[in-house]
């Protein structure tokens, strides 16, 4: 099989604010033979997306041309970062108003938009590009022990159509990579709801409210380990956390656990 | 000599404007930290921490370490651009050195050799090149201002002015040696200083030698035959040799006394080098006034900032300190761009054209606001560029002068907050949807500021809906809410039907539309296929143009009646 070869997109928060979860992202992707080139990406837009289209779109935009340029599919391990990336490529496709726009602004920097260009999420990578059973075959300890509930996020997911991510009504891709780890996955009514964090330091109160109802309900569905594969979800749930709540623990700590790259813990839980 | 008091005047206004632009360090409103403490605890502390900093060996050593590295030898700007290290190298040791070896040079060189004279070499020499060097770092500096579109961009008047202004100390102290180097006046001059003679027989000997290996420009130009040379060269090697090497090693300024000779006589009559000494000292005087007040000033608050920086980040500071590590910040900005060619959101730039985006102008808009300089429209642009940035630090990673910019964001947000310019979120909820529809009906923004994609104003967006509320029923927000019309205003479906009544101004300022969480529930299950989440994601968006087109409005006529009530009204719907 072919050596698989990304541009690794971190996004805005990942580096300065989850150290971790890239760390660990590099190290199972690497224990996978997967290869991450790396160059200066601006903002994925989708902070923007609130305040203006044209300009959240511009960022996706920029990103997939600079990857069009280097001639390298996408892999990010945010799924707002995805999100954006792939309503930015929905949107030129459909949009020749946009189309237009965006071509005159790429244009003077040399770069142009390109219609092939693949986006990729960590889990769409793991999924289908990797496959469960090569994740399978890397395991060395399988944490059969470990009852994880899997936490969707909206931005991969929703709106189907644009993202095309998995089955947006009962998606199973997130079960599926879990699941080659041995680890077993809880049932819980919650989710596919949303963690709150486009509302942080928006709305606060009700951020808050919309997590700790997930995190209630993983624990009421018996999950030790809420699952996570976005940045924003991971920092929301990290910073709701209660006594007695699942820890937060995202799919690379899982993954990187199970391949015993290294000693895997999490604060006050042990795989 | 007359002009020595205005190198006193100078040094006076550098030393006054110097004290003043660091007292301000203590003074600055910089982060809500600056709440809790006073001036006389900051500078306490600040104190204290250089103390601590100073006997704290390990400490010590880190500072010493950032001296030698990242002053001394650049190395931030080394990694990142070999020719800018090459520029930023020459332009500064150039000027520094000619500061030691010839501005200074009375208390400098002169004390140590004690046959120094500044027409000798190595100094003459010596002069010449750190001049040539720093001359090529403002050629290089005014080059990369001009090549690099972002760069190019953020350049303001006063950069460029600040690198003519050095140029120019360069080029009229090398015009000035060469003017002194042809002039026959200078030569008169010297002669009846130093060989106490104005006996035409007896100078013509040397007048011939001078203008033959030393370049003076006589008219008309004296007889050398061999013998007057000879004799010439006896009367320098007595009493000019010591003092006076050939101009051939002024190497920048010998060209030009080249290129001068045929108007030396022109020259000598309007005795013009007097005025280019005139030229040169009070230039440079004005560089000198001028330093604390312009980013020369980076000349000493870059390296400060740089060792400051080696001792940890600010968040790791004590809470007291951090307003003046913030004001430093402020005052050690050369304004060199890198953070914005380097900025996560500065594509943005390009598609809304508010400068404050770029972090290496929203400094200066900090710097304003912390001053109290800032008017509600200036405010507002701040606002808007400061919470489009999204913390990834890159500009701190970037900056050369040791800057901790992710700190002066995340203060510069909650100063914002505070002082009544929240980010739009913060804006909407001072009032209701219904006193939103009115306060922003008439500001419906220009064509040419249309969206690429605009599904509120397309009927088809909405035809379909059949009222249904299944956008209601699966929203995760108005499933936490006891009462969501008290808590929304208007649920989703709600939402929905005014848009199918074209009421969009009514569903603007809704509590639901800016309380979505942005999920994609709803859209995912309508059953008719309407784009519930994209058009609130839109609504907020027309909200946002409308916002800044009625600040922009209000700032060309104060006397508008419909306009955004001020900051106090914070937290009072309706007053
Ligand atoms: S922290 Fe903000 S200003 Fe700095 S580079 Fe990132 S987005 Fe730009
Ligand atoms: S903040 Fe730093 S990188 Fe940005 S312009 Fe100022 S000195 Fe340069
Ligand atoms: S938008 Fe769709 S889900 Fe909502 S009320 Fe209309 S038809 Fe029903
Ligand atoms: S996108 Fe907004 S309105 Fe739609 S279901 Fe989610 S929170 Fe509710």
């Amino acid at each position: 099989m072919a050596a698989l070869r990304y541009l690794y997109f971190p996004g805005c928060k990942l580096t300065p604010f989850l150290p971790d979860y890239d760390r660990d992202t590099r190290a199972v992707l690497a224990a996978l033979d997967v290869t991450l080139e790396e160059s200066e990406l601006n903002c994925c837009g989708y902070p923007m997306r609130h305040n203006d289209f044209t300009a959240a779109m511009y960022c996706g935009v920029r990103v997939l041309a600079l990857a069009g340029h280097k001639g390298l599919p996408l892999l990010t391990p945010c799924k707002c970062c995805y999100g954006n990336l792939k309503q930015a490529d929905y949107w030129m496709r459909r949009s020749s108003d946009l189309r237009r726009r965006m071509n005159t602004l790429l244009e003077k920097e040399g770069l142009f938009w390109r219609e092939d260009l693949v986006v990729r999420h960590l889990l769409t990578a793991l999924d289908q590009d990797i496959g469960p059973a090569r994740l399978g075959a890397r395991v060395r300890r399988p944490l059969d022990r470990l009852k994880v509930a899997a936490h969707y996020g909206c931005h991969a997911l929703r709106p189907g159509d644009v993202t095309q991510f998995d089955n947006p009504l009962a998606p199973t891709i997130f079960e599926r990579v879990l699941a080659a780890t041995g680890a077993r996955c809880v049932e819980w009514p919650l989710r596919l709801e949303c963690c709150g964090q486009p509302l942080w330091e928006k709305n606060d109160r009700l951020a808050l409210a919309l997590t700790r109802r997930k995190l209630v309900d993983a624990r009421e569905a018996g999950a030790r380990v809420l699952a996570t594969a976005c940045t924003y979800c991971q920092l929301q749930f990290d910073q709701a956390r209660g006594p007695g709540d699942p820890a937060a623990v995202s799919v690379s700590k899982i993954l990187a656990a199970a391949f015993e790259i290294e000693e895997a813990e999490v604060s006050g839980f042990e795989f | 000599m007359r002009l020595t008091y205005f190198a006193y005047l100078a040094a006076s206004i550098c030393l006054a404007g110097v004290l003043y632009r660091l007292g301000r360090w203590f003074v600055l409103p910089l982060g809500p930290e600056s709440l809790e403490t006073t001036p006389l605890r900051r500078g306490i502390n600040a104190g204290r921490a250089v103390f601590a900093a100073v006997i704290h060996p390990r400490r010590l050593a880190l500072m010493l370490r950032a001296l030698l590295l990242e002053v001394a030898g650049q190395r931030q700007i080394l990694r990142q651009s070999p020719l800018r290290w090459v520029m930023h190298m020459a332009l500064s040791f150039g000027i520094l050195l000619l500061l030691l070896v010839h501005t200074f040079d009375d208390y400098t060189v002169a004390r140590l050799f004690s046959d120094y004279a500044a027409t000798l070499n190595p100094y003459m020499l010596l002069r010449n090149l750190l001049g040539l060097l720093a001359l090529a770092g403002v050629i290089v500096a005014l080059a990369r201002r001009w090549r690099d579109p972002v760069i190019r961009g953020t350049t303001r008047r006063a950069d460029r002015l600040l690198l003519w202004l050095l140029a120019a100390i360069v080029v009229s102290g090398a015009v000035l040696e060469a003017a002194q180097i042809v002039s026959p006046n200078f030569f008169d001059q010297m002669v009846v200083d130093y060989m106490g003679s104005d006996d035409p027989e007896e100078i013509a000997p040397l007048k011939a030698y001078w203008a033959k290996y030393f370049d003076v420009a006589f008219t008309p130009p004296p007889a050398a035959d061999a013998a007057a040379l000879e004799e010439g060269a006896q009367l320098h090697a007595d009493y000019c040799a010591s003092c006076h090497a050939r101009p051939t090693s002024a190497v920048m300024a010998y060209p030009l006394a080249r290129a001068f000779k045929p108007l030396a006589a022109t020259m000598a009559r309007i005795d013009l080098e007097t005025w280019l000494w005139y030229a040169h000292y009070l230039i440079s005087c004005l560089a000198l006034a001028l330093l604390p007040f312009t980013k020369l000033f980076h000349l000493l608050t870059t390296p400060l900032s740089l060792m400051v920086r080696a001792q940890g980040p600010a968040a790791a500071d004590a809470a007291v300190n951090r307003p003046a590590r913030r004001a430093m910040g402020l005052d050690a900005c050369t304004h060199c761009g890198e953070c914005s060619r380097h900025c996560s959101v500065a594509p943005i730039f390009q598609v809304i054209p508010n400068r404050e985006i770029l972090p290496s102008e929203k400094l200066s808009g900090v710097a304003r606001l912390a001053a109290g300089r800032t008017s509600p429209r200036t405010a507002m642009a701040l606002a808007e560029g400061s919470f489009i940035c999204t913390a990834c630090g890159r500009c701190t990673l970037w900056c050369p002068s040791g800057i901790d910019l992710q700190d002066l964001w995340a203060a510069s947000k909650k100063d914002l907050r505070r002082s009544g310019y929240p980010d739009p979120h913060g804006w909407i909820r001072r009032h209701s949807a219904s006193q939103w529809a009115e306060i922003l009906a008439g500001h419906a923004a220009p064509a040419a500021a249309k969206p690429a994609v605009c599904l509120t104003d397309n009927p088809n967006t909405f035809w379909a809906c059949v009222q249904c509320s299944t956008c209601t029923n699966v929203c995760p927000v108005v499933a936490v809410s006891a009462d969501p019309q008290r808590d929304l205003e208007m649920t989703p479906q709600q939402v929905m039907n005014l848009m199918r009544l074209q009421l969009k101004e009514a569903a603007m300022g809704a509590r639901m539309v800016w309380d979505c969480v942005t999920c994609y529930k709803c859209q995912e299950h309508c059953p008719q296929g309407v784009r519930v989440a994209d058009v609130l994601y839109e609504l907020r968006n027309e909200a946002c143009r409308r916002l800044s087109f009625a600040q922009e409005r209000r700032a060309s006529n104060p006397n508008r009646t419909t306009i955004i009530p001020p900051a106090s009204s914070e937290g009072k719907p309706g007053a």
